[in-house]
């Protein structure tokens, strides 16, 4: 039965990586929020998990937190932003996503290699899911890169985070509560500030595409 | 050292395949009207079709070449063999050592070469267009086809179907999340591969989009029956390979043959609610653009590699 629940560590952890992946080939921005829905619940299952195997309580603390956060309010939030946008059906089109894709591979492979010896020095149950944790958070960061609207670059930072919080759950027990607050509070306050920015943007350059931001003077 | 109750369950296996796999059809289609909200055709349907076609005069293009009357034939057989090489009900099969799981893509390829070359060879327009998209939709599918066999390889060692289900079956229950991507990025690769929604519509005979009618369209009589028939050999060695690779359980083992009695029942369970799923997932997708295929292939790929390199990271 604990091997059993160990071994849904690493499904739960296979399900965050394919669902980063997903938000890489995903084109509408209301499935993209739909799956960072669904990551964060992976998220909160993995550390569930973790937490009934290793006993450490104050991880069903960081569950319920990630589960208010990442389920329920953030989520939330980016539905009204994008109503309010008005940008619910917006498609992007601009990205070769097969290709994109295939980088993402590679970075998997990177994440993989790296974590390894990391990993073996770890004594945590979940240390083999460090790798894939990487994967995630590179995944999230190639999505920053290559997305050139707001709120998907927005949804990769997010991801990112979820990534982040994965690796401090798989390879450590978990980081100390008050770290944990902070970051949460960190990203609830940097989404409300990007929601601001994203209507500025808006504002200005009557478009979200974040290509507008480079040139520096006007014509 | 071939035993005769393996030679029984290889008969056995290859008549219920070939008995079984146009019910499967009719059962998939009825509960893809079901769900579409339309009166359902009668689950024996496709066997009627099949009686009809067989029944009818084959009528040949004037330029035909004999490629196009063998095609049917070898496609039929390329199926039926398949179907004999998936362990359905028993993992003791004499023709199992003849094709390890990669020969069995190779035998899906050469179907497809032969169907694609008939099509082709009558030279109307439709005929060459339905080639040229099945050879695109084929070789985007056989590598995730064979990445996914190659990451049950892993786990146990083997590429015959027959060893991979019974380490599979028979060693104590764990969790594979290698196994859990593959088994999607296999279905991503069926669907394409059987011409179903997502890639190609089954039900329709309209030109523009049409994938697997394109191919066949110049068949006629026996012909035509054999190929639907091989079609719906391929759904259901499809569905088998999926049943054996990601569901083994009550497989019948070598020397026990009693459980072949009961795996025939839980192959039909198995199949049946395969069946409705694969209906579920047809109703709730909108077939997409030929364009967006290559997409959806590149898809099934990646998760087929995500499956084995997550292997090599869990060991698992």
């Amino acid at each position: 039965m604990e091997s059993l629940l160990a071994q849904t560590i690493n499904l739960f952890a296979v399900a965050l990586l394919v669902l980063a992946f997903a938000m890489i080939a995903q084109r509408r921005i209301l499935t993209l929020i739909h799956l960072y829905t669904l990551q964060g619940a992976a998220l909160v299952a993995a550390t569930l998990v973790v937490a009934h195997l290793t006993g450490q309580h104050h991880l069903y603390g960081s569950a319920i937190l990630t589960f208010v956060l990442k389920v329920v309010l953030i989520p939330v939030m980016l539905h009204r932003v994008i109503d309010r946008l008005n940008v619910r059906w917006d498609v992007e089109t601009l990205f070769n996503i097969p290709t994109t894709m295939l980088i993402g591979i590679v970075l998997v492979i990177v994440a993989f290699n790296l974590a390894a010896p990391i990993a073996s020095l770890s004594a945590s149950i979940a240390r083999g899911t460090l790798g894939i944790a990487l994967a995630c958070m590179l995944l999230s960061f190639l999505m920053m890169i290559v997305r050139a609207k707001a709120v998907p670059q927005v949804i990769g930072f997010l991801s990112m985070e979820n990534g982040l919080f994965f690796a401090a759950t798989a390879a450590t027990a978990g980081m100390p509560m008050i770290v944990e607050l902070g970051i949460a509070f960190d990203v609830l306050v940097g989404i409300l500030i990007l929601g601001v920015f994203m209507f500025q943007i808006r504002e200005q350059f009557d478009s979200l595409d974040i290509r507008h931001l480079e040139r520096l003077k006007e014509d | 050292m071939v035993s005769w109750t393996g030679l029984l369950a290889q008969i056995l296996a290859i008549a219920l395949a070939l008995a079984l796999a146009p019910l499967l059809m009719g059962w998939v289609n009825q509960w893809r009207a079901w769900l579409q909200n339309r009166r359902a055709p009668s689950l024996l349907q496709p066997y009627r079709t099949l009686h009809k076609l067989f029944h009818k005069e084959s009528v040949l293009a004037e330029n035909a070449s004999p490629l196009f009357r063998i095609a049917p034939y070898i496609v039929f057989g390329c199926m039926a063999l398949a179907c004999g090489i998936a362990p359905t009900l028993s993992t003791d099969l004499p023709l199992a050592p003849a094709a390890d799981a990669i020969a069995l893509v190779g035998l899906f390829a050469l179907a497809r070469v032969f169907i694609s070359l008939a099509a082709m060879d009558v030279g109307t327009a439709f005929g060459s267009l339905g080639a040229r998209r099945e050879m695109l939709i084929g070789f985007l599918a056989e590598p995730a086809l064979l990445m996914v066999l190659f990451s049950a390889s892993l786990i146990t060692q083997s590429t015959s179907l027959a060893r991979i289900v019974e380490t599979l079956a028979h060693q104590s229950f764990a969790i594979y999340p290698s196994l859990a991507v593959a088994g999607v990025a296999f279905t991503f690769v069926s669907l394409a591969e059987n011409a179903r929604v997502p890639v190609d519509n089954p039900a329709t005979h309209l030109e523009l989009t049409m994938i697997h009618e394109a191919l066949i369209l110049e068949y006629s009589g026996r012909h035509l029956a054999l190929i639907e028939w091989a079609a719906a050999l391929k759904l259901f060695a499809y569905s088998c390979i999926g049943l054996a690779l990601f569901f083994p359980w009550g497989v019948a083992e070598a020397g026990t043959p009693l459980a072949i009695l009961f795996a025939i029942p839980a192959l039909v369970l198995k199949l049946a609610v395969g069946g409705v799923l694969l209906a579920v997932i047809e109703t709730i997708n909108a077939k997409m653009r030929l364009f967006r295929v290559p997409e959806f292939l590149a898809t099934a790929f990646l998760l087929a590699v995500i499956a084995l390199l997550v292997h090599v990271l869990l060991g698992a």
